[in-house]
């Protein structure tokens, strides 16, 4: 990868719920909140949807970081979709040290659908965060 | 033996890579009706058994061979080597045992690679003597002007089917009985008729989990709250689910077909017979599902554990994910191994 | 029926009832100056030159070796006479168990550690999980010991009854220069007859069901547990165990019988037992109990040097006081050696660091058997050789026939035992700290030493297996068959059986799968010429 010139852009695969991260996202768009464009985002109805499978998925394909965004504890949309969610990224979290990725590069945020200004504020500093960690080491495969 | 039925016998060839042989083992536990096999089946190369020679495998015609039983996993230059000569000299090529299928216990090597494996083995082993760090060589010439070679050793473990197509695999660190006994069904009604079941099939095992299979009784709903380390639970029921009584077991992300033995003596289940069709990777799998399962409370009364702080000491008690949830199939997933660190810069 | 009673009656050289009906060749008496008459029925027809092109070395690599576990590779270097100068003993296979099982849970490592070998994981597991009673300072209650060692009788029948009738048996029915194509358990039992094999099969099948019924499985057992058994043996299952007990005891006794009357019996075969090509001193290394006697499961280590003296005696934790490891470049397994005496090359005597171990080397170092018919034929053994320590390869093959009769005592006896079904199985467990397990492999001695941290996690770990500390041995038993066979760059099928034999007594386990079914091992050998192209095939 010869990108000594260029700064490194960090790739991010985004994956959030329909109901509270989403729509926070949206908000930070109607908002003209500034981003970082680094994050590809996906919805999908509540965090609980997500299968670690995806992240391992994003991970093997090159992604620099995961961000997966859901409803803060206590009000997901299906009652107790968050709680699984967190324990199996946070599981997940620590596998990923085990196979010598920087847990890190594996983000989890709570983003009601009001919060759009926060949405943008991690999001920054997750790219921000990216770009100091440098490339993932899958990247090289 | 020897009988001739009427029909053509099929030539039939074993071969074994990156195994500890009980692939084979396990094969002579149908007993006596290993001598049906060798009644339909005309043995053509069997390392272990059989006259056999590398060369005689290369002056084999392609295709002549109707079935090859592959076991063991891929990890130096010779297997791969093998692998693709056998593949074009095999009409079929079925992944035998957990190794050739998804990587088995060899694939554990992908948390390390060749230079740290030689560092150990070749020099910090309590044992070994070695001052000057003398290491196996690919290739060299002794003092008496001998030429010698070893094959090259991988940093990087493979099941077969990421060598070569596999057209069939038969799961199980080793394939149980009644797995086993389905292999050679298959066999013998590929002598009878001809027919072969669907390519990339599964041979001898269920797509249900272990669950379906094992006797134990499951309670409905049921959280775990505690995970026990095998030692710390003294009496085991021995009616009751294992993963219900705090002892993490592998059979909810794990193909059926083994007869659930590991629980009958109350151990629990740690994956030897691989993911079900329905599963990308088995230990995302396992994470998942047990994830689910964890907490302190049931499902309606988790409000209040919704920071990572919180399910911290919950998560403490999962030991080592990587080395139980891929125990058996780590070069298979989606990972595929360790990123180890550069040592320089 | 017939072939059945010939064999089981003692008749004299039971020659192979059907076609066959040259006699085995006596080789050498002497080594240099053996000639191997062509035999009839070999694939080797073709006339050998006299002499060699002009030019340098010849070559002749054997790859792959087979009828042992795993891929192994003889590469022989001639020198100007055709004479053999130096012979190899490759082992191309490494996998890195002392690697990747950092990290894990130490509990966990007895699971893993039995896929080091397919045929023999109940030592692995024995001493896996005696090393983590030992790293959990846990002592299992007496029942769990016998419950274990009960379990690991089994075992050795399966393993030690497989290696006889499927790998050595067919060198000796037909025989060793018999042709290729019938020297494997399928010739065999061509000749003699289906019901042995059926029987050996039957009975390898009661040896597994035991070991099934609290194993789990009979191929990498789970059940070992810091402190214990994970399971107990119910009052029924002690029945079912007894009564297969029973049987397997039958048939060990006609085990022996079997190799006395095929082998012992016949002439041709004792001159090559005796002989010298098969033939090593060096030290020996084994286990023995409190009364010096044979034991598989736990007892003190011990070493006699090459003239019989005892040279050390040590518990098993001991082990790094006594034993280092060499390492060629031309071989992925290294080489075990005595550090009190010092690495100095394959060679024997008093002088080397090499030794022995597996099943001669056990009754070498021992004073006896514990069981009344295994004692016996002990002693039978050592008459016939008349002294002792014996150093004659083959009797390897003797010694483990009655190690299988010992195995079948002990294992009737455990399970006579009105302990063997209590439900005190486990004990409770320690701070983790280090440990080390020794057993006696089929193959061997076997340690397995674990360090663990304060979380119980692996963090280090040593393991000795069994066929590596005869890795030694084994290069020096090739390089000399070698030695003595070949000469004036003649070479055949024949001489190329004969070679095998002498790796093949030491049942090793590369790989672990010899043991599945018998046969012969198929050699390729290639001469090659000064420029390197292909002079001379020879194939069997």
């Amino acid at each position: 990868m010869a990108t000594e010139k260029k700064e490194f852009e960090p790739l991010i695969v985004g994956i959030t719920c329909n109901w509270c991260t989403y729509a926070a996202a949206d908000l930070a768009g109607t908002s003209r909140l500034k981003y970082p464009p680094n994050i590809r985002l996906i919805r999908v109805m509540c965090s609980s949807r997500i299968n670690p499978a995806f992240i391992l998925y994003a991970l093997s394909r090159g992604a620099d970081g995961v961000f997966i965004g859901g409803c803060h504890p206590g009000e997901c949309h299906y009652i107790d979709g968050n709680y699984k969610a967190l324990r199996r990224i946070e599981l997940l979290r620590r596998m990923l040290d085990q196979f010598g990725i920087e847990p890190e590069r594996l983000r989890l945020e709570w983003c009601s659908a009001a919060e759009g200004a926060k949405f943008a504020q991690v999001v920054t500093d997750f790219t921000n965060k990216l770009k100091e960690l440098g490339p993932s080491p899958l990247r090289s495969q | 033996m020897g009988e001739e039925k009427g029909k053509k016998k099929i030539k039939l060839a074993f071969y074994w890579a990156a195994t500890c042989g009980g692939c084979d083992v396990a094969t002579l536990d149908i007993e006596e009706k290993i001598l049906d096999v060798v009644s339909i089946a005309d043995i053509v190369l069997w390392p272990v058994a059989m006259d056999f020679k590398y060369k005689d495998l290369e002056a084999m015609a392609p295709k002549s061979i109707d079935v090859c039983v592959w076991n063991g996993a891929c990890r130096l230059s010779e297997h791969e080597e093998l692998a693709k000569l056998l593949r074009e000299k095999s009409k079929v090529l079925i992944a035998y045992g957990a190794c050739a299928a998804f990587g088995g216990i060899p694939g554990l090597a992908n948390v390390s690679n060749k230079e740290e494996i030689f560092k150990i083995v070749y020099q910090d082993t309590a044992t070994t003597v070695n001052p000057d760090f003398v290491t196996p060589q690919e290739e060299l010439v002794t003092d008496g002007g001998d030429k010698l070679t070893l094959p090259e050793f991988w940093n990087t473990v493979k099941s077969l089917d990421q060598v070569v197509d596999v057209d069939y695999y038969v799961p199980g660190c080793p394939p149980q009985l009644d797995t086993n006994l389905a292999m050679v069904g298959a066999l013998a009604n590929f002598v009878a008729t001809g027919e072969l079941p669907p390519k990339g099939a599964i041979i001898g095992a269920s797509d249900k989990c272990l669950c379906e299979e094992c006797p134990r009784k499951r309670e409905e709903g049921k959280m775990i709250e505690r995970i026990y380390r095998p030692y710390e639970l003294k009496e085991v029921d021995p009616e009751k689910c294992l993963l219900d009584q705090g002892l993490l077991c592998m059979g909810i992300a794990t193909r059926g077909g083994c007869g659930a033995k590991c629980p009958s003596v109350n151990m629990s289940c740690r994956g030897c017979y691989g993911p079900s069709s329905q599963v990308r990777d088995h230990g995302a799998a396992f994470l998942s599902a047990l994830a689910s399962i964890l907490g302190k409370k049931t499902e309606t009364e988790m409000i209040g554990e919704g920071t990572a702080e919180e399910v911290k000491e919950l998560l403490d008690q999962v030991k080592d994910p990587l080395g139980t949830f891929y125990r058996f199939s780590l070069p298979i997933s989606m990972l595929k191994r360790v990123q180890l660190k550069e040592k320089k810069g | 029926m017939d072939r059945l009673k010939s064999i089981f009656k003692k008749k004299e050289g039971p020659k192979p009832p059907v076609g066959e009906t040259k006699p085995p060749v006596a080789e050498e008496k002497k080594p240099k100056e053996v000639t191997i008459a062509p035999k009839t029925g070999t694939v080797w027809t073709e006339e050998k030159p006299k002499a060699a092109p002009a030019g340098a070395q010849k070559e002749i690599v054997i790859n792959p070796i087979t009828r042992l576990e795993g891929h192994g590779k003889i590469s022989i270097f001639l020198n100007d006479k055709g004479d053999v100068r130096e012979a190899y003993f490759q082992v191309p296979e490494l996998r890195g168990f002392e690697r990747f099982c950092i990290g894990r849970p130490v509990e966990e490592v007895p699971r893993i550690v039995p896929r080091i070998c397919g045929v023999c994981p109940w030592p692995h597991h024995m001493a896996a999980t005696k090393a983590v009673d030992a790293v959990f300072k846990a002592e299992p209650p007496e029942a769990a010991k016998k419950l274990r060692e009960m379990l690991y009788c089994a075992h050795y029948m399966h393993s030690h009854q497989l290696h006889f009738y499927a790998l050595a048996a067919p060198d000796f029915v037909p025989g060793p220069t018999a042709p290729a194509a019938e020297r494997n358990v399928v010739g065999l039992i061509g000749k003699v007859g289906v019901e042995l094999g059926l029987e050996v099969i039957k009975h390898r099948g009661y040896a597994q069901k035991i070991q099934q019924m609290l194993g789990g499985r009979a191929t990498h057992p789970v059940g070992g547990l810091p402190g214990g058994w994970s399971k107990a043996l119910s009052p029924e299952e002690r029945d079912q165990v007894e009564e297969m007990a029973k049987k397997l005891l039958d048939f060990s006794k006609k085990t022996v019988d079997i190799f006395d009357s095929v082998v012992l019996k016949n002439k041709d075969y004792v001159d090559i037992i005796l002989g010298d090509t098969y033939y090593h001193e060096t030290y020996y290394m084994g286990c023995v109990d409190k009364n010096n006697k044979v034991n598989f499961y736990e007892g003190m280590v011990k070493v006699v040097a090459p003239d019989g003296t005892e040279y050390a005696k040590f518990e098993g934790k001991d082990y790094l006081k006594h034993i280092g490891e060499h390492v060629e470049p031309w071989s992925y397994l290294k080489f075990p050696y005595l550090k009190g005496v010092g690495w100095k090359g394959l060679v024997d005597g008093k002088g080397s660091g090499i030794y022995r171990v597996n099943t001669l080397a056990r009754l070498n170092v021992a004073n006896g058997m514990a069981t009344p018919l295994a004692q016996a034929a002990y002693e039978t053994m050592y008459k016939t050789f008349g002294k002792k320590p014996v150093h004659h390869t083959l009797a390897y093959h003797w010694a483990r026939v009655i190690e299988n009769l010992y195995a079948a005592e002990r294992c009737l006896e455990l399970i006579q035992d009105p302990e063997i079904t209590s439900k005190d199985i486990r004990a409770d467990v320690g701070e983790p700290g280090e440990g080390v397990g020794y057993v006696e492999a089929c193959r061997g001695s076997l340690f397995h030493h674990y360090w663990a941290d304060e979380n119980g996690m692996a963090k280090k770990l040593n393991i000795l297996v069994a066929t590596g500390h005869n890795n030694g041995a084994i290069c020096m038993s090739v390089k000399k068959a070698a030695q003595s066979l070949i000469h004036n760059w003649k070479v055949d099928p024949g001489i190329l059986n004969m070679v095998e034999m002498a790796f093949r007594a030491y049942d090793p386990c590369y790989a672990c799968a010899t043991h599945t079914l018998p046969g012969k091992m198929p050699l390729e050998v290639d001469i090659f010429d000064s420029k390197g192209k292909i002079y001379k095939r020879l194939e069997r």
